[in-house]
């Protein structure tokens, strides 16, 4: 390797930049473009005012995820407003010659379980979206962040955006797994440690043993929540894991290509000698299921540790956070989590909606009932995901035990589309944000694996997993 | 967008860390296809009760919170999701600048497109500014970088240079982008490995 050592995100960041000049950010190109139904029509309306063209619908591609319903897809939308936000996507994508993959689309799915499982999302890209969990495409060693409407607006005029480099930021978690701790507690444990500002500025990139024996799946849920420690993106870089994964799928290039493309994406991984700007370790071998109490990703505990005492911060306005945020949970410091009832459990979202999610799930629900003080929603990522689990006959084991198995979507992650938590009620939920009112108004998310979350399900506690292997 | 121009203000104070988007605008307000009309849904659950109406003592429904321009607000202001909805409720209310410690990477990109300012200061001048009367006005000035306490005090913000000369020229971003036009399509030209979405 010729010149300075650079990290994974430098190499990819200095492959795209396509102008510099003093004074200015540099001009990043960007090679996928997701677009969905909230973030993009006050864009592409931006496009028409100016009387722009999408520069490149080649390198870009539509689903709808967040307002559709997640009910039975023969019939109509019943929100007037939702239908008119997702027919507006639909009419977008034809005026300006775009693909869609919208509600009744065998690829239809939540974008961030779409763009790998197509083979869209590639190592060594650059890829956007407007939503802030695109970093989930950072698991096959892609830089991929959110963007705001303006900036979806500038990618489809002109496949660029203006953008200053990150910080860098490794993240090495060693040691491996126990039995019943997932990739999820990798992501919640490091954002309980470093925070939900704690990677601000950064791109991280996540590194060591544990995160090497994760499949690509938990490397996604890892990369999705990059952005709940703050981050700009999170990073894997690719190994045989990553072209294993890849090989194969719709989009990946096939046959001498094929070979071409893993040479070139051998090149990425960190130099030996790479200086990060930040770094923190992680021991893998010790960290134990994790869920959150409060009412942001960073406020998480083990599952069996008490809740924190606000007196336990420094800082004034910290302290009175920690006590808003027990008041918003109707919860006691000092008291394990473990144990506390729970209304809803929500299985699903780019976090944790995929195949190996599923499975997992259903590994502890089968041959169980759900508490019936309890409802249970598992909905797909994907349309794929859900054929694939029904191949399986996953969801004959979910209704057996009493859950709910639906249509592909966003769902209750966002409560955008009718699914939604009443005022009060608890859920645990493998989604990535327990911000007050997230899941509905009122309502109040514990944020925990799939495992964890099927485990409180048949209890209708908040359960460590352990107890029922 | 039109320049940004120095004025005074009184401060709305929120004193909470990591206020996030979905406080700043719930996501069932995001079905919307227009940026307009979100003034009504900023901080919606914070503001109204279960019936729609506005809780009293919440400062935005309080004399304190009406026609003035700059929020301050605690650590970590604009946490979570992309939406720009975000920045468009915060100006459609009124508010020119966000005043915290510090702020989220997207929320700030997002608000700097839109002409309001996010300014960040010491821990020790936000305790400050959260300190001061009711009625006390504080000036910004993007020109200098500077904001002015009544005292008399002048403090000094960061502000990335080159979105400091679009805000006060009221340069477009894209417009800027659309003339490299001839650098990307050379960067087009060599580029290997692109896919293509319509097959």
């Amino acid at each position: 390797m010729s010149g300075n050592p650079k990290t994974l995100s430098q190499k990819v960041w200095d492959a795209h930049v396509v102008h510099e000049e003093p004074g200015a950010p540099s001009l990043l190109y960007i090679d996928l473009h997701l677009v969905h139904e909230v973030t993009s029509p006050q864009a592409f309306q931006g496009l028409r005012d100016r009387g722009l063209k999408v520069r490149r619908p080649d390198l870009t591609i539509a689903t709808t995820d967040h307002s559709i319903p997640t009910t039975d897809r023969s019939l109509p939308i019943v929100d007037p407003i939702a239908a008119k936000q997702v027919a507006q996507l639909e009419q977008n994508c034809r005026d300006f010659g775009i693909p869609c993959y919208g509600m009744h689309s065998e690829h239809q799915g939540i974008v961030h379980v779409i763009g790998p499982e197509l083979g869209l999302t590639q190592p060594g890209m650059t890829v956007v979206c407007g939503d802030s969990h695109t970093a989930t495409h950072g698991a096959v060693g892609a830089l991929a962040f959110g963007i705001g409407t303006s900036e979806v607006e500038n990618v489809l005029a002109s496949q660029c955006l203006l953008q200053r480099p990150s910080k860098t930021f490794r993240v090495q978690v060693n040691g491996s797994l126990r039995t019943g701790v997932t990739a999820k507690d990798i992501i919640l444990a490091l954002i309980a440690q470093i925070g939900i500002g704690g990677g601000t500025g950064c791109v991280l990139e996540y590194s060591g043993p544990a995160i090497r024996a994760l499949d690509m799946e938990g490397r996604m849920t890892v990369c999705n929540m990059s952005i709940e420690a703050g981050a700009r993106a999170g990073m894997i870089a690719p190994d045989d894991t990553t072209f294993q994964y890849l090989h194969g799928r719709h989009f990946v290039p096939k046959g001498a290509d094929w070979d071409a493309a893993v040479a070139r994406w051998r090149k990425l991984p960190t130099d030996d000698s790479a200086k990060f700007d930040r770094e923190v370790v992680i021991n893998g071998d010790v960290l134990e299921p994790m869920i959150t109490w409060g009412t942001n990703p960073g406020m998480g505990i083990s599952i069996n540790k008490p809740i924190p005492q606000p007196s336990s911060a420094d800082d004034p306005l910290e302290r009175e956070s920690l006590a808003k945020a027990l008041a918003y949970m109707g919860l006691e410091p000092g008291k394990p989590l473990a144990g506390h009832a729970v209304n809803v459990v929500f299985i699903g979202s780019c976090t944790n909606s995929r195949l190996s999610d599923l499975r997992s799930a259903a590994a502890i629900l089968k041959g169980r009932k759900v508490n019936p003080n309890v409802r249970v929603m598992v909905v797909p990522g994907s349309m794929e995901v859900k054929r694939q689990a029904e191949a399986e006959g996953l969801p004959e084991i979910f209704r057996a035990a009493g859950c709910d198995w639906r249509e592909p979507g966003c769902s209750m992650c966002i409560a955008m589309n009718g699914d939604q938590l009443q005022p009060g009620q608890y859920s645990v939920s493998t989604s990535n944000r327990n911000f007050e009112g997230r899941q509905g108004k009122g309502g109040r998310t514990f944020l925990a694996s799939p495992l964890t979350a099927a485990a409180s399900a048949i209890t209708g506690v908040v359960t460590d997993v352990r107890t029922l292997l | 967008m039109k320049p940004f121009t120095a004025f005074e203000s009184r401060l709305v104070p929120l004193p909470s860390n990591n206020i996030d988007t979905d406080q700043i605008i719930p996501a069932r307000f995001l079905k919307t296809t227009s940026k307009e009309g979100l003034d009504k849904q900023l901080f919606c659950d914070w503001r109204y009760d279960a019936q729609g109406n506005p809780k009293p003592d919440f400062i935005l429904n309080t004399p304190r919170g009406q026609n003035a321009r700059i929020l301050l607000a605690g650590d970590n202001f604009g946490c979570g999701s992309s939406r720009e909805h975000a920045p468009w409720a915060l100006t459609q209310f009124g508010f020119r600048a966000v005043i915290s410690t510090s702020f989220a990477d997207i929320f700030k990109g997002n608000s700097l497109k839109n002409s309001l300012l996010p300014i960040v200061v010491s821990h020790e001048i936000h305790t400050k500014l959260f300190a001061l009367p009711e009625d006390a006005k504080v000036k910004v000035d993007l020109a200098t970088q500077t904001l002015t306490l009544p005292d008399g005090e002048r403090v000094e913000f960061p502000v990335d240079q080159f979105m400091k000369t679009c805000l006060l020229e009221g340069i477009d971003e894209l417009g800027w982008i659309l003339k490299q036009a001839p650098a990307i399509a050379a960067f087009e030209k060599a580029r290997v490995g692109a896919i293509n979405t319509g097959l």
